[in-house]
């Protein structure tokens, strides 16, 4: 196993880290305050005051861009947070242990594959009260767990009667030991590409679900939010969509490239 | 590996076309029932037809006396008509009754009916058809909701002869007139949920539910008879859709436009009929929730919006600014003084939330229906120029039906902003709705002054007298800051060069029986 750079790593790594790097000085500073309208500079094509262009209130595009970025990544990385970890702590344990528990547990995620993820999101949202970031968060990290529960019950399942697996249990090592020590490092191979695309789902999720209004609010708006208000005004202002479209892609773009390099690397499915 | 990478970029492809995803739902229906542009224009006006785009389905019921949607009402406004109807103007003209009668104590109304008048059956309008018109419009329908509450001091209405109709009142009103543009209905039939038949310049033709609804020229109509043979309402229920309707030629009319989408139509092929919504846009506080109890907070909020920065910047300077809660259309009720009695000054309004023992400013919450795109702009707008006075807004979007239940009926809510319109034309319809005991007095408003005037305006027999009244009670309404007034919205109607003869009226309807193609 060669563990080294390869193409696709690296060029994922670069597109990641530069988008990265906007999100994080959007944080602390952007060319304009993305909130400040202004009426004499409404609808203004891309140019160099303005490289994204300005929107229906006059107020800047990149730096709208750069804080919605924000809220878009932030929500994708908690959700997939939430989706490895529990998603993750269930594979294991199903896998590992078997028995009843292993097929009530995943008979449920047989059942909650069955809904398109976005469906069962909007169920939770409208469940839980529409208008809240942590809302969107808590909703998609829900239906990001199953995937990661099947994932992972096969290498754990297939891990449970190697010999190394059973010499340590021989050597009086506890189940908890076992699990997180001596398989966990040995599932990275699928775990990290399905966190990578886990990423990108989510940042699609989160995209469409403000698209159609259930998501981040006006007031933090995120990319898909951007996006649904720039739909309205596609003919007047195409510069708003394609822009706040781009960064979309390039964030999804710059992960799978990430994903891709990782399992390449690591010598896995390919 | 090739596959992989192929796979990536088709879902990057993928969401490039995210933004197109919302109107794309809306294409294949169209492209299959609606012909290329060209040939759809050409036919409709070699048909004497238009196409008229609205933005969702009527209710369930095509009844007038069970109808609740001001979308409806707006489409059937064609269809039926009561004993007088409004015009243009905001004048009652007589319409299935050629004249009337008051008598001395104004508790006796005498109605002669319309020689000439006939039902689109074919059916002459009798007296007996007005009786059961009127009686089954102030019951409760089969869902217990009176339609119009005003009419219930009717103590009885009687056929006198064929053609006169008297009404007799339990206590006088001279506002009772404008409660009879209620439908007149034909006495025998049952279908008018489904099929209904009135008396008005068009003729109910057919339905299709989610698709269109289609009225046809009523050749006996008494008055001046439609200008078009046929008018088809296709309900296109995204905004987006019936922007590409009319591009594309499949709409001819359609109301209820934003600047950004008028914008996007071609000067050569559209002109652009201005008017003005007829509602009372204003950020509603719920006077019983701190910190709006307290009036120096709302005079604070009502310096602190530019208003007229509003308009520049969410509508393009469209709009027509007001002060309470009245529109310029009711004329003579509507009192302009108060348009500008709050200037837009930040230090004054920092003043105000100082002394009101908020000097730092307070978070607050504003909930919006989030299918009005003007509200949500608004909202915006009002956000940002809040944090000049270090009040930290957020707006809480909610779906429609939440906002009825919750904002609405619940009156659990900070600050909502929509706009409120008038059910009929009368003062009473805009400001009853604020006196303290009244069940849609959503934002708890509960001023003792307010409810004397409004009970001494009932009282009121002389119209002058009563107008000033009902001024009074706006003045009352913009002193004590009850909401942050903004403006009545404007209607941005776009219709097909070549088509001429819209009229705007005062009340939310679109009237197109003068509609009709010029040359």
């Amino acid at each position: 196993m060669k563990k080294k750079m390869n193409g696709f790593l690296l060029a994922g790594l670069a597109i990641t880290g530069l988008l990265t790097a906007a999100i994080l000085l959007g944080t602390v500073w952007t060319p304009y305050d993305p909130a400040a309208m202004s009426g004499s500079e409404k609808y203004l094509a891309p140019c160099l005051q303005h490289p994204f262009g300005t929107d229906n209130f006059g107020r800047d595009i990149l730096s709208r861009v750069m804080k919605g970025a924000g809220t878009t990544f932030f929500i994708a990385v908690l959700t997939v947070l939430i989706g490895a970890v529990f998603g993750t702590a269930a594979g294991a344990l199903t896998g590992y242990f078997g028995g009843i528990v292993d097929d009530v547990l995943m008979r449920l995620n047989d059942a909650l594959t069955a809904f398109p993820s976005i469906l069962l999101a909007l169920v939770v949202i409208s469940l839980m009260g529409p208008g809240k970031t942590y809302n969107v968060v808590l909703a998609l990290g829900l239906v990001f767990i199953p995937s990661f529960a099947r994932v992972t019950r096969t290498a754990f399942a297939s891990a449970r009667d190697v010999n190394y697996i059973k010499s340590a249990r021989l050597m009086g090592a506890s189940s908890g030991r076992i699990l997180l020590v001596h398989i966990l490092p040995n599932t990275m191979n699928v775990l990290l590409p399905s966190i990578t695309i886990g990423f990108n789902n989510a940042v699609l999720a989160e995209a469409s679900m403000s698209y159609l209004g259930v998501g981040a609010t006006p007031t933090d708006a995120s990319l898909g939010y951007m996006l649904s208000e720039a739909q309205g005004m596609f003919g007047r202002a195409p510069w708003y969509a394609l822009c706040t479209g781009a960064v979309i892609v390039l964030l999804v773009f710059g992960v799978g490239l990430i994903g891709e390099g990782l399992q390449r690397r690591e010598g896995g499915v390919g | 590996m090739k596959k992989r990478l192929t796979a990536f970029l088709l879902a990057a492809l993928m969401c490039t076309g995210l933004c197109a995803c919302g109107s794309k739902a809306e294409s294949p229906s169209q492209s299959a029932t609606a012909p290329p542009a060209s040939s759809t224009e050409s036919a409709n006006k070699a048909a004497n037809a238009v196409t008229v785009g609205i933005a969702q389905d009527l209710d369930n019921s095509l009844d007038p006396h069970k109808a609740v949607a001001a979308g409806t009402k707006e489409v059937m406004f064609n269809v039926f008509e009561g004993l007088v109807k409004p015009t243009s103007n905001g004048d009652l003209i007589p319409a299935v009754a050629s004249n009337y009668t008051v008598s001395e104590d104004h508790l006796t109304y005498t109605f002669t009916l319309r020689e000439g008048a006939k039902f689109h059956n074919g059916d002459a309008v009798t007296a007996e058809d007005v009786v059961y018109s009127l009686k089954r419009v102030a019951a409760p329908t089969e869902t217990g909701v009176v339609q119009v509450e005003a009419l219930s001091i009717m103590a009885d209405v009687a056929a006198v002869d064929e053609r006169t109709v008297a009404i007799t009142l339990t206590e006088p009103s001279n506002e009772f007139i404008s409660y009879l543009t209620v439908a007149i209905l034909p006495a025998d039939y049952t279908e008018q949920d489904t099929k209904p038949v009135g008396t008005g310049p068009f003729t109910f033709a057919s339905r299709s539910a989610q698709e269109n609804i289609i009225l046809a020229k009523f050749e006996e109509y008494w008055g001046q008879k439609a200008y078009l043979d046929q008018v088809t309402f296709r309900i296109i229920e995204n905004a987006e859709g019936l922007l590409m309707g009319l591009q594309s030629g499949a709409i001819d009319i359609c109301s209820h436009l934003t600047t950004t989408q008028v914008s996007q139509l071609s000067d050569s092929e559209f002109s652009i009929a201005q008017g003005n919504m007829n509602l009372v846009q204003a950020m509603y506080l719920n006077n019983a929730v701190a910190p709006f109890d307290n009036v120096l907070v709302r005079q604070a909020l009502c310096h602190a919006i530019d208003r007229q920065m509003i308009l520049d910047l969410a509508f393009d300077g469209y709009g027509t600014l007001i002060g309470s809660s009245m529109y310029p259309a009711f004329g003579k009720y509507f009192d302009d003084t108060l348009t500008n009695h709050y200037a837009y000054d930040v230090d004054a309004a920092k003043a105000l939330l100082a002394q009101a023992g908020y000097p730092g400013g307070f978070d607050m919450t504003i909930t919006v229906p989030s299918n009005y795109q003007p509200h949500m702009d608004t909202a915006e707008v009002v956000v940002e120029q809040l944090k000049a006075i270090g009040v930290n807004a957020v707006i809480q979007p909610v779906e429609w039906e939440t906002w009825v239940s919750e904002a609405y009926v619940g009156r659990n809510f900070q600050a909502t902003l929509v706009g409120v319109d008038a059910s009929t034309m009368t003062a009473r319809a805009l400001l009853e709705r604020f006196t303290s005991t009244y069940s849609k007095n959503f934002i708890n408003y509960n001023n003792a002054e307010y409810d004397a005037l409004f009970a001494q305006a009932q009282a009121c027999y002389d119209d002058a007298e009563q107008t000033a009244l009902y001024k009074a009670m706006e003045r009352n309404l913009t002193e004590n800051a009850a909401n942050v007034y903004i403006q009545d919205l404007a209607d941005l109607v776009a219709v097909r060069k070549g088509l001429t003869g819209l009229e705007f009226y005062p009340i939310y309807v679109l009237d197109l029986s003068t509609v009709r193609y010029e040359g």
